[in-house]
């Protein structure tokens, strides 16, 4: 289903929040295995953006383990066709960083004054809002997952750079500005800057 | 490019008024831009400033940068080139002026951070060093500002004993031969020139070939060319007006004393020759070098052997040809030029050579100028008239006549010293001013340097000037040629120049009569 917000733009609903708060949403995708990529921009409802910083899949009932089941089965797939209940007894996950929301035309780089309601739809933001929302390139959403202290926060920040890239005419250009911004919020620590950069296809 | 469309260089961030100002170089092309002696002016609050780059420096925000940074991965240098990693200039602030633009006066405040640093307009070099008017010349050109012109006030110069420094063939003799032009034209000063090698009077070939005009072609009825050796100026085609001769008679133990270390003559000798001279009188030098030795020192209570070996030494003068048993009156004609206001250019020709022979008469003629200068200002003071029109001396090899061991002695110290008060005042050319004393280098009032190599020069010459530290870095990157370095009185803050061409349009310019006292003169030169 699409959603039109953006002039001109579209944002495809994949699922939906599931636990919020301020700076982390749960969401849960509504078929199974259909999770945005990681770093992908997703907006929850008209006006929280976040980005995509891990994604798993679970059992739907946490007291029943799931077992091995391909013993016998030639391929994965033939798994699946052999156990169609596997997809409701499977579910996606996306754990999203909050890394911004829209005030009326306005975008904003930091934390909305409130989270999402449960059950808010999670939409993949289209090309033309996520250059709306990067803007210029500068990355003042950077700060709030450097300062998260996620384990692969570098990976998701490059993730973010990377996808966002994408969506620009100059995707070199986005980076080195987005790339020289975070640089500025890492000065001292060159080594973990060496580390995310290493990540982002500069220069070719 | 306009200058002001380039956008500021950088921005304040940090510093103190001792330091200078730390200022962080925006893009790359500032830094580039940024060098060292650029001159550029600060916008504050309610104030602006100007100054110049006397340091760059890289630095990083990240202490540990060698270590990450193990390879050049040209991505991560386009990342951290003007993020982590910045360039900084120091900048010392030297003055400053209101909003209102004011008359600059020194740097007392500094302009907060954040200001924005731009490189100066050709209307702030105006605003500082004045533009072309009566008493001033221009005399070059900011770094990278061609179009610019840095000005010199004369009247000012001329107030203080001053220097041209730099090793040799930085430019330093054209440098003075503008700062002579400019003083005659704008009529200033009177000049005297002891033109060692030649340089001034008439026309000399430069070094890259092409032949550049003497004072006497550019203001033929105001300069006279005096001669050391006629032959050599009329080889040279010059016009001269007189040839000195020196006699005996004319010299006196004050005149051996200066050639002392020159001619190795001891302490014993020189004393030798002040009792030779209160035996013999005026003609003590020659009777002592026709009168046998062994008699002398017995009447005279000497040792033979002091005698013995100061005739030895005092030899040297009897191969000098212009040294005649009587004086000509050389001395009487150089004052009554500079007293009716024409600007002599002694010329040595061969004797150029010959240190012995400079320092003799340049000493000689000075001593007795200096003495009718003292005697005419005391007299103007007695009787309220008017004071003699300022001189200005031109000495090369400066360090032999002002080293610390004879400036004590010589004249030259005393009229550093003593400055204006019998208006007569130095300029020294020179190119180890390491050999000048300190107290005279520190009366030097405006301070021309071109490039100097040698360490301890550098120091001599940056000796007693407020920021020498700063200064030192300029100096050591002035470029071989053309490059001036100049500080001092007549300046309101320190600057490199480039040095303008001493080329047609120059010799233009100083055919157009400058203001002042001899512009009936100028016409005359001009429409004959």
């Amino acid at each position: 289903m699409i959603q039109p917000l953006v002039p001109g733009g579209s944002a495809a609903r994949f699922g939906e929040v599931v636990e919020a708060s301020i700076e982390r949403l749960l969401g849960q995708c509504h078929r199974l295995y259909a999770a945005p990529v990681l770093g992908t921009l997703v907006r929850a409802g008209e006006s929280v953006y976040a980005v995509v910083e891990g994604i798993e899949t679970v059992a739907l009932d946490p007291t029943r383990p799931i077992v091995a089941r391909g013993a016998e089965a030639a391929s994965e797939a033939e798994v699946y066709a052999e156990h169609p209940q596997l997809e409701r007894l499977l579910r996606t996950q996306v754990t999203l960083s909050v890394i911004g929301h829209r005030e009326g035309s306005d975008v904003r780089q930091y934390l909305p004054p409130l989270p999402p309601r449960i059950h808010t739809f999670l939409h993949v933001c289209a090309a033309e809002e996520v250059r709306d929302f990067f803007g210029d390139g500068r990355p003042d959403f950077a700060s709030l997952l450097i300062r998260r202290g996620l384990s692969a926060g570098d990976d998701v920040l490059a993730a973010v750079l990377r996808q966002a890239a994408g969506a620009f005419e100059a995707p070199g250009d986005f980076l080195l500005t987005a790339s020289r911004g975070v640089a500025v919020l890492l000065a001292g620590d060159t080594a973990r800057l060496n580390a995310i950069v290493r990540r982002l296809p500069l220069g070719s | 490019m306009g200058v002001d469309a380039m956008g500021p260089l950088g921005i304040v961030v940090g510093g103190s008024l001792s330091r200078g100002l730390d200022v962080r170089l925006g893009s790359a092309e500032a830094v580039e831009q940024a060098k060292v002696g650029t001159f550029v002016t600060v916008q504050g609050a309610s104030s602006r400033y100007f100054g110049i780059i006397t340091d760059l420096r890289l630095d990083a925000a990240d202490p540990r940068l060698a270590s990450a940074m193990a390879d050049a991965d040209p991505a991560m240098a386009s990342v951290l080139s003007g993020t982590s990693v910045y360039s900084l200039a120091t900048v010392t602030p030297m003055l400053t002026t209101g909003v209102a633009g004011e008359a600059p006066t020194p740097a007392k405040s500094l302009p907060g951070h954040f200001s924005p640093v731009h490189r100066a307009t050709n209307e702030d070099v105006q605003a500082v060093f004045g533009s072309e008017d009566a008493r001033h010349i221009y005399i070059g050109s900011p770094l990278d500002m061609e179009d610019t012109r840095v000005c010199l006030d004369l009247e000012e110069f001329v107030k203080r004993s001053n220097g041209v420094f730099g090793k040799s063939g930085t430019g330093k003799s054209f440098l003075t031969r503008i700062l002579l032009a400019g003083i005659l034209q704008r009529g200033v000063a009177t000049n005297l020139v002891f033109d060692m090698h030649s340089e001034y009077g008439w026309q000399t070939k430069t070094e890259s070939g092409y032949s550049a005009k003497g004072l006497k072609q550019l203001f033929p009825s105001r300069v006279a060319v005096f001669t050391m050796d006629p032959a050599s100026s009329r080889q040279r085609g010059v016009q001269t007006d007189f040839e000195v001769q020196i006699g005996y008679d004319e010299i006196e133990p004050e005149d051996i004393a200066i050639l002392a270390q020159t001619l190795n003559i001891t302490d014993l000798g020189v004393q030798a020759c002040y009792t030779l001279q209160r035996h013999f009188g005026a003609s003590w030098l020659l009777d002592f070098l026709e009168q046998p030795a062994d008699e002398l020192a017995e009447r005279l209570g000497e040792s033979p052997s002091t005698l013995d070996a100061l005739r030895r030494r005092l030899g040297h003068l009897q191969r000098l040809d212009f040294m005649q048993p009587h004086g000509q009156g050389a001395v009487k004609r150089v004052l009554d030029h500079l007293a009716d206001g024409r600007h002599v250019v002694l010329e040595f020709g061969r004797y150029g050579d010959d240190l012995t022979a400079y320092l003799l008469v340049a000493n000689l003629i000075t001593r007795r100028i200096h003495e009718e200068y003292r005697r005419r200002t005391e007299q103007a003071l007695a009787t309220d008239g008017k004071d003699p029109d300022p001189l200005v001396i031109t000495i090369e090899e400066a360090h032999r006549f002002l080293g610390p061991g004879i400036a004590g002695q010589t004249i030259f110290g005393t009229i550093a010293r003593e400055m204006r008060k019998y208006h007569v005042t130095l300029l020294v050319v020179d190119q180890r001013p390491s050999g000048i004393d300190d107290e005279v280098m520190s009366q030097v009032g405006t301070r021309i340097i071109c490039q100097l190599d040698n360490d301890r020069d550098i120091d001599a010459v940056l000796g007693g000037a407020s920021g020498a530290r700063e200064l030192k870095s300029v100096l050591s990157r002035l470029e071989p040629r053309q490059q001036a370095l100049m500080f001092g009185h007549a300046l309101p803050m320190p600057v490199v120049i480039r040095t303008r061409d001493y080329d047609e349009t120059l010799y233009a310019e100083m055919s157009v009569p400058g203001a002042g006292a001899a512009q009936g003169r100028d016409k005359r030169d001009l429409f004959g």
